[in-house]
């Protein structure tokens, strides 16, 4: 049944935008003009296009990001059934965290936490 | 404590007493979509007349007062205007992904507040990986976002786009840590036994004492984060970005990010009351029966709104008091600072669990 649900509610989201920007779409005013489909940059006219590289910093942190939310992910089991498991799965678990540490303090330390 | 389950029950056995069992749980399903629906445009309603109204009192304004009473109407109004405007589509930007956008946030954003436990029993999913599935599918709107940023060919659209992702990814972190140092303490990640926990032995921030008063902080500011609001919305810094990654969504198409943004913070909410404040679970007092019985009439969807529109006013109150940061001092901020005191946190309420240290 959650499967079903979750199913529903997926669905409901899409057929909702699907839905209302069809009513809106029946309902809104149209007109043509060039100037209006321009990009909007302030005013100015827009040079070039924008689909180009960036800064590299956004990158760096989606890599960092990517190790940390793999261990999180790893780490959801382990808080479920930490009560069960007792002293030795919270030392491996230690362990698991001072590697991802050590990780961080690297990345800290190599500069790469740092906005240039 | 009224069960909602017991409705539920009922309708599923009136239906299979009249229909065969696809037909009855299509109707189910009807039902069920037509209710999200509501609950979904009744509160982006409620939200953003709140916030305009929270927003004028804390900077000693009246806010909306000319259409109705209280401009009560004003929200109603807005909408009509954003569905009665043209949506225009950009000679250069990339069609398909542009319009495919709003799919995923909205999508993203119904899913996760399908998740929230409104009452005994009246929760709409609810997995036993309950908190790991609301973070993965809450994940998926920052697609959208990022979607909507590249596909409009737009400076503005792209900055903003690229700032919302690297912040989101990042306070995804607190969040994922902080629901983790939650989770060590009830052993569960269901969201109805999570509630069920609680109204059984007492809220989690009180049986968590001081390592669940940090978790639920850090929470709040990551939240804000987490909604591209408050001191970290510049994302959509409207005085050097114009609007960020929406500024080439013209209409509906504008009104949708509206919409998920304001879900968003109340799905961020009903999240915090879930988890740190015991969602529909009442108030409970070991020792003082009369005072818990009393407490225990009150229907627990009032408990639960209650608590959610505590934590939203919470939210406003820090978005409207805080300057806005840069995106430096918002990535140090998560990774320098909040990120290893999450870390700590975690470790403070294993222990703190395995030496029997919490209520």
């Amino acid at each position: 049944m959650n499967f079903t649900l979750f199913v529903t509610a997926l669905l409901t989201g899409i057929a909702f935008v699907a839905v209302v920007t069809l009513l809106a779409k029946l309902i809104a005013p149209r007109s043509f003009n060039a100037q209006k489909e321009e990009a909007y940059e302030c005013g100015v006219p827009t040079r070039g296009k924008s689909w180009m590289q960036f800064r590299v910093g956004y990158y760096l942190f989606a890599i960092l990001f990517l190790m940390f939310d793999v261990e999180t992910m790893f780490l959801f089991p382990w808080a479920v059934v930490m009560r069960t498991l007792g002293p030795a799965g919270l030392v491996s678990v230690l362990f698991f965290l001072f590697i991802l540490v050590l990780g961080l303090a690297y990345a800290w330390r190599k500069g790469a936490l740092k906005w240039q | 404590m009224f069960d909602f389950q017991i409705v539920s029950t009922w309708l599923h056995g009136v239906l299979t007493g009249v229909m065969p069992e696809w037909a009855a749980i299509l109707t189910e399903s009807v039902l069920v979509a037509l209710l999200i629906i509501t609950l979904y445009a009744v509160f982006a309603i409620v939200l953003i007349y709140m916030e305009r109204k929270i927003c004028a009192f804390f900077q000693c304004r009246l806010g909306p007062m000319r259409v109705g009473k209280w401009g009560l109407l004003q929200v109603f109004s807005d909408v009509f205007k954003m569905l009665t405007k043209e949506i225009i589509e950009m000679r250069q930007s990339d069609r398909l992904l542009h319009n495919m956008a709003p799919f995923l946030v909205v999508a993203a954003s119904m899913t996760t507040f399908a998740c929230l436990p409104w009452n005994m029993g009246g929760h709409i999913i609810d997995f036993n990986v309950g908190v790991f599935f609301f973070l993965a599918i809450g994940s998926i709107g920052v697609v959208g976002i990022l979607l909507a940023g590249w596909s409009s060919n737009n400076k503005y659209s792209l900055i903003g786009a690229m700032r919302s992702g690297a912040q989101i990814i990042s306070y995804e972190l607190s969040i994922g840590m902080v629901m983790l140092t939650m989770i060590c303490l009830t052993g569960t990640m269901s969201f109805s036994e999570i509630c069920q926990q609680q109204a059984d032995y007492g809220w989690n921030i009180l049986r968590g004492h001081v390592p669940a008063v940090l978790a639920f902080i850090i929470y709040l500011i990551a939240g804000n984060a987490e909604c591209n609001r408050g001191p970290f919305d510049l994302p959509e810094s409207e005085s050097e970005l114009t609007a960020g990654y929406h500024t080439e969504y013209s209409g509906m198409h504008f009104g949708y990010y509206y919409l998920a943004e304001y879900l968003n913070l109340f799905i961020c909410a009903g999240m915090a009351s879930t988890i740190f404040l015991g969602g529909w679970a009442p108030i409970y007092f070991p020792g003082l029966e009369g005072f818990n019985d009393v407490m225990a009439m009150i229907p627990g969807c009032v408990w639960f709104l209650g608590k959610t529109f505590f934590v939203v006013f919470l939210l406003m109150w820090e978005r409207w008091t805080f300057p806005r940061l840069r995106i430096d001092q918002i990535l140090s901020l998560e990774w320098k600072y909040l990120l290893p005191f999450t870390m700590v946190l975690l470790v403070v309420m294993a222990l703190c669990v395995s030496l029997g240290l919490t209520f």
